[in-house]
């Protein structure tokens, strides 16, 4: 019996009767971030990381029964142990490492190798079977450092700024948002948030987490208040009349995708920033080789090309159908993963 | 290259017309003559000659990037642009070097010289190639290395019209608009002319073949009455040919597409019309596939199109005629800006005097009320036309699409309810999405596949049908999908003809998507006896 398993409704493992991000309603599930499609609703028992916790209750609920861990804490069910290693993805992220008699798996869940200044950042874990994501497995995706995307943002936001212009800047609620809020020169202006980030922020405050200062957008805030300032809000508020009323701006999105002119050029945006949470093709790589396993399991992204690129290499990959969110350049609008 | 890549991202970032405007003004007021006429160049698609064939390019991107062949092309068919692929797959380099944008061109230039010295494409040719090209990727960063790339292949759309780019020109030049694009149009080509000679200086002896640029008409919005009297109006057929002009300067003749394309040599049946015509005569008209005083379809027209050599039985399947429908130049002189009156009347006279049975004036349509004309219209298709063009008796030719004086009053076009079944990813600003459709009819249980469409629908219906593609393939080939049998569109056309090259049978003249009926399920949709019918009724 292997020891995780891909079932109907997870990451099964039955020695444990344990799953890990299930997709559907379980009675122990382990979760390696807050992230909709990874935390769903439905759950009997949820296992999270304690800076996940008040976000996955904030989102199902704070009557769901939820126990939370530090990284690399140990949690044993069955003789099967459980612990959670930084994945570097958003605040809270884990990667779910998991072993019986000396046999390793790893679920990473989502990641990235780049150090943010905010996620904890991403650990590899020696293993025998690493289970990952994929999402931006092509060699085409090469992220810059951080430090040049930002240096961009600031540029930008100081050139509208001059102009007597709002800056508008999209990123998912939970996550990219905060990573920009933080990544992002506080002194050139005042930075202010949509309702559905702001909620986010608050939860992260509340945990005792530092997080630059943001005012959130309401009625009672005069419009003039608006100009030269910077406005970090979901994808989802482009085009909508809660945006028109903040006439005249500039508008730019942060997304791995942005990599791409198609997509770029696609959603009527002024700037296209690249800046992704998942991990670029040489951070997958890199990470795989990392873990020195005899097995990888690909789960979401660019499946068949980056298994087949695996087992080219002599690494023996295998795909396996999950309900994460996968060819995800035109849904950042789910509050949810790129 | 600094410049020129400022400009470029700058045009790439806004869908604003003033600021893409701004942004080349400032670049024709910083650049040098030279940067300034490849700027020109390129963006009325003018490159330089093709140096290195795509696919060598290809698998140098690939082994520069140290991928296998195969996940370029995956990678490719993801992106959906090969400089694209090229530049982002190559490591990630630091810019270092202070050429400029003329500098690399006469780079890529040279590399197509290499073949002069060595007639064929020799080992020794290519290893020199490569090491250039991989030298020159190395040399630049990732934007530059894009811009690099789509020098080289081919086909780029920067987002900026001919329009646009003029616009920007006269504002640095101080040039009138319609005059620059005047001097744009024709034969031109940086290699071989100079910013000078090109936009500054006046009339030179090589500009017999420059043609005017057409005056397009949008379609009808208003109800036709409105247009006012009709007896200040004509109407003709819009007949579906090739609009072209015809130039008659020192007895030579140019024709032009409206493509600006210059296709003398593939029509040489209007060769006899420089012993008809006089010197500084240009024509406005139509070419289309004429027979036995009929005319003929544009599927006959069209199996000339795209053919290299013009061979005699060609001559003999698809002889075509120009409908003269306007006269731009009268013995050397511009005569755009007389009346339409008059440039008929002048034009009815030399076509007379021509008596060439290759050359026919566009007949009017005649009526009193402009009701007169709802029959004519619903007439058009007896005609192969597209049905009437009305035209102001008072209006000068513009230069452009221009509302006011000329309207288009197409028929409704064909429609037939049909079923999607392969789905392919589009290109440029469509890259990863699944945009471009084959179409399919019932015949009896089967599917049959008929037409290709890829316009018609918004961005957001573009997005649910990508969505649906990406949940229910049932098949992959490269990067083309089929798809469960779902979903059905009205796909609407122009014309239909008998085609042997389709499994179908039949010909669409440009389908299109025209609604999406979310009420109809798959198996209502329209079979292979309704196309048949269409057939018979109009092909
Ligand atoms: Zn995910
Ligand atoms: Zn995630």
């Amino acid at each position: 019996m292997a020891l995780l398993q891909f079932t109907e409704k997870g990451i099964f493992c039955e020695r444990a009767n344990v799953y890990i991000d299930p997709w559907k309603p379980v009675d122990y599930a382990i979760i390696t971030h807050a992230h909709a499609d990874h935390s769903r609703w439905g759950n009997k028992f949820y296992l999270s990381h304690h800076l996940s916790k008040p976000i996955i209750q904030h989102r199902l609920g704070s009557d769901i029964h939820i126990e939370s861990m530090e990284y690399l804490e140990k949690r044993t069910i069955h003789g099967v142990s459980f612990s959670f290693y930084p994945a570097g993805h958003i605040i809270g992220s884990a990667q779910v490492r998991v072993e019986y008699k000396g046999e390793v798996w790893v679920a990473s869940g989502d990641y990235k190798l780049e150090d943010d200044g905010f996620a904890s950042p991403f650990e590899p874990i020696k293993c025998n079977t690493f289970i990952t994501e994929c999402t931006f497995g092509l060699p085409v995706f090469q992220w810059q450092n951080q430090k040049e995307v930002f240096d961009d943002i600031n540029k930008w936001w100081k050139k509208n700024q001059e102009e007597d212009k709002v800056t508008i800047l999209t990123g998912y609620s939970l996550g990219k948002a905060q990573r920009l809020i933080q990544g992002i020169d506080p002194s050139i202006g005042k930075i202010f948030t949509h309702g559905a980030i702001e909620k986010t922020n608050e939860i992260i405050r509340n945990m005792g987490v530092k997080l630059n200062q943001t005012t959130y957008v309401n009625s009672e805030i005069s419009k003039s208040a608006y100009r030269g300032a910077l406005i970090i809000a979901p994808p989802s508020a482009l085009g909508t009349s809660w945006q028109k009323k903040f006439q005249p701006f500039e508008v730019g999105n942060a997304s791995g995708w942005m990599k791409l002119r198609g997509p770029r050029r696609r959603r009527s945006l002024d700037r296209g920033f690249v800046l992704s949470d998942h991990a670029d093709w040489d951070g997958l790589n890199a990470a795989i080789k990392a873990t020195a396993c005899e097995k990888v399991i690909v789960t979401h992204g660019y499946t068949n090309i980056f298994s087949k690129w695996l087992n080219d290499q002599g690494i023996e990959t295998q795909i396996e159908a999950t309900a994460f969110e996968a060819e995800g350049i035109e849904n950042t609008d789910k509050n949810n993963a790129e | 290259m600094k410049d020129f890549v400022q400009l470029f991202t700058q045009l790439d970032q806004t869908t604003k017309t003033l600021k893409k405007v701004a942004a080349l003004v400032d670049y024709f007021n910083k650049a040098n003559d030279k940067d300034k006429l490849w700027t020109i160049a390129i963006l009325s698609h003018r490159r330089p000659k093709r140096s290195v064939r795509t696919s060598l390019l290809r698998a140098w991107a690939a082994s520069a990037a140290n991928v296998p062949p195969w996940l370029f092309e995956e990678s490719y068919h993801i992106v959906g642009d090969l400089a694209e692929t090229m530049a982002l797959m190559h490591p990630n380099l630091e810019s270092k070097h202070d050429k400029s944008l003329s500098e690399w061109i006469e780079f890529i230039i040279d590399l197509k010289n290499l073949e002069d010295e060595h007639p064929t494409e020799s080992e020794d040719v290519l290893a020199t190639k490569k090491e250039k090209v991989r030298w020159a990727w190395n040399q630049l960063d990732e934007t530059e290395r894009f811009i690099f790339n789509k020098l080289m292949t081919g086909s780029w759309r920067v987002g900026v019209s001919q329009k646009l780019m003029t616009r920007a020109l006269a504002r640095h030049s101080g040039i009138d608009e319609n005059t620059l694009s005047h001097r744009l149009m024709g034969n031109w080509r940086a290699e071989t002319s100079s910013y000078h000679q090109l936009i500054i200086a006046t009339d030179p002896a090589d500009k017999i073949s420059q043609p005017y640029p057409f005056y397009l008409a949008y379609g009808l919005e208003i109800k036709i009455e409105e247009l006012g009297k009709p007896n200040e109006w004509l109407a003709e057929r819009k007949w579906d040919g090739i609009r072209g002009q015809l130039i008659i300067r020192e007895n030579q003749l140019f024709l032009w597409s409206r493509g600006e394309e210059l296709v003398t040599d593939k029509f040489p049946e209007f060769e006899i019309l420089t012993e008809v015509l006089p010197n500084g005569t240009v024509i406005d008209g139509e070419i289309i596939a004429y027979q036995d005083n009929q005319p003929l379809g544009f599927n006959v027209l069209q199996s000339r199109i795209g053919r290299k050599n013009v061979s005699k039985s060609i001559l003999d399947k698809a002889p075509v005629i120009m409908i003269a429908y306007d006269l731009l130049e009268l013995n050397g002189k511009d005569i755009r800006e007389s009346s339409l009156q008059y440039r008929r009347q002048e034009l009815v006279r030399l076509v007379d005097n021509a008596a060439s049975e290759k050359l026919l004036i566009s007949e009017l349509v005649e009526f009193k009320e402009w009701k007169d004309l709802l029959k004519e219209r619903a007439d058009s298709r007896k005609y192969h036309a597209e049905g009437l063009m009305l035209k102001n008796k008072s209006g000068t030719y513009k230069v452009g699409r221009k509302k006011g004086d000329w309207w288009k009053w197409k028929i409704d076009p064909l429609t037939i309810d049909a079923v999607l079944l392969y789905a392919m990813r589009g290109h440029g600003r469509r890259a990863n999405l699944y945009t471009d459709y084959t179409f399919a009819v019932w015949k009896g249980k089967e599917l049959v596949p008929f037409a290709k469409a890829y316009s018609g629908l918004t961005d957001k219906e573009i997005n649910e049908v990508d969505a649906f593609v990406k949940r229910n393939t049932i098949d992959r080939f490269g990067p083309v999908r089929s798809v469960k049998p779902d979903l059905v569109f009205e796909i609407a056309f122009e014309g239909i003809a008998r085609s042997s090259r389709h499994k179908s049978g039949v010909a669409l003249r440009f389908p299109r998507m025209f609604r999406w009926r979310k009420d109809k399920p798959a198996k209502e949709a329209n079979t292979l006896e309704d196309l048949e019918k269409l057939l018979n009724l109009y092909g």
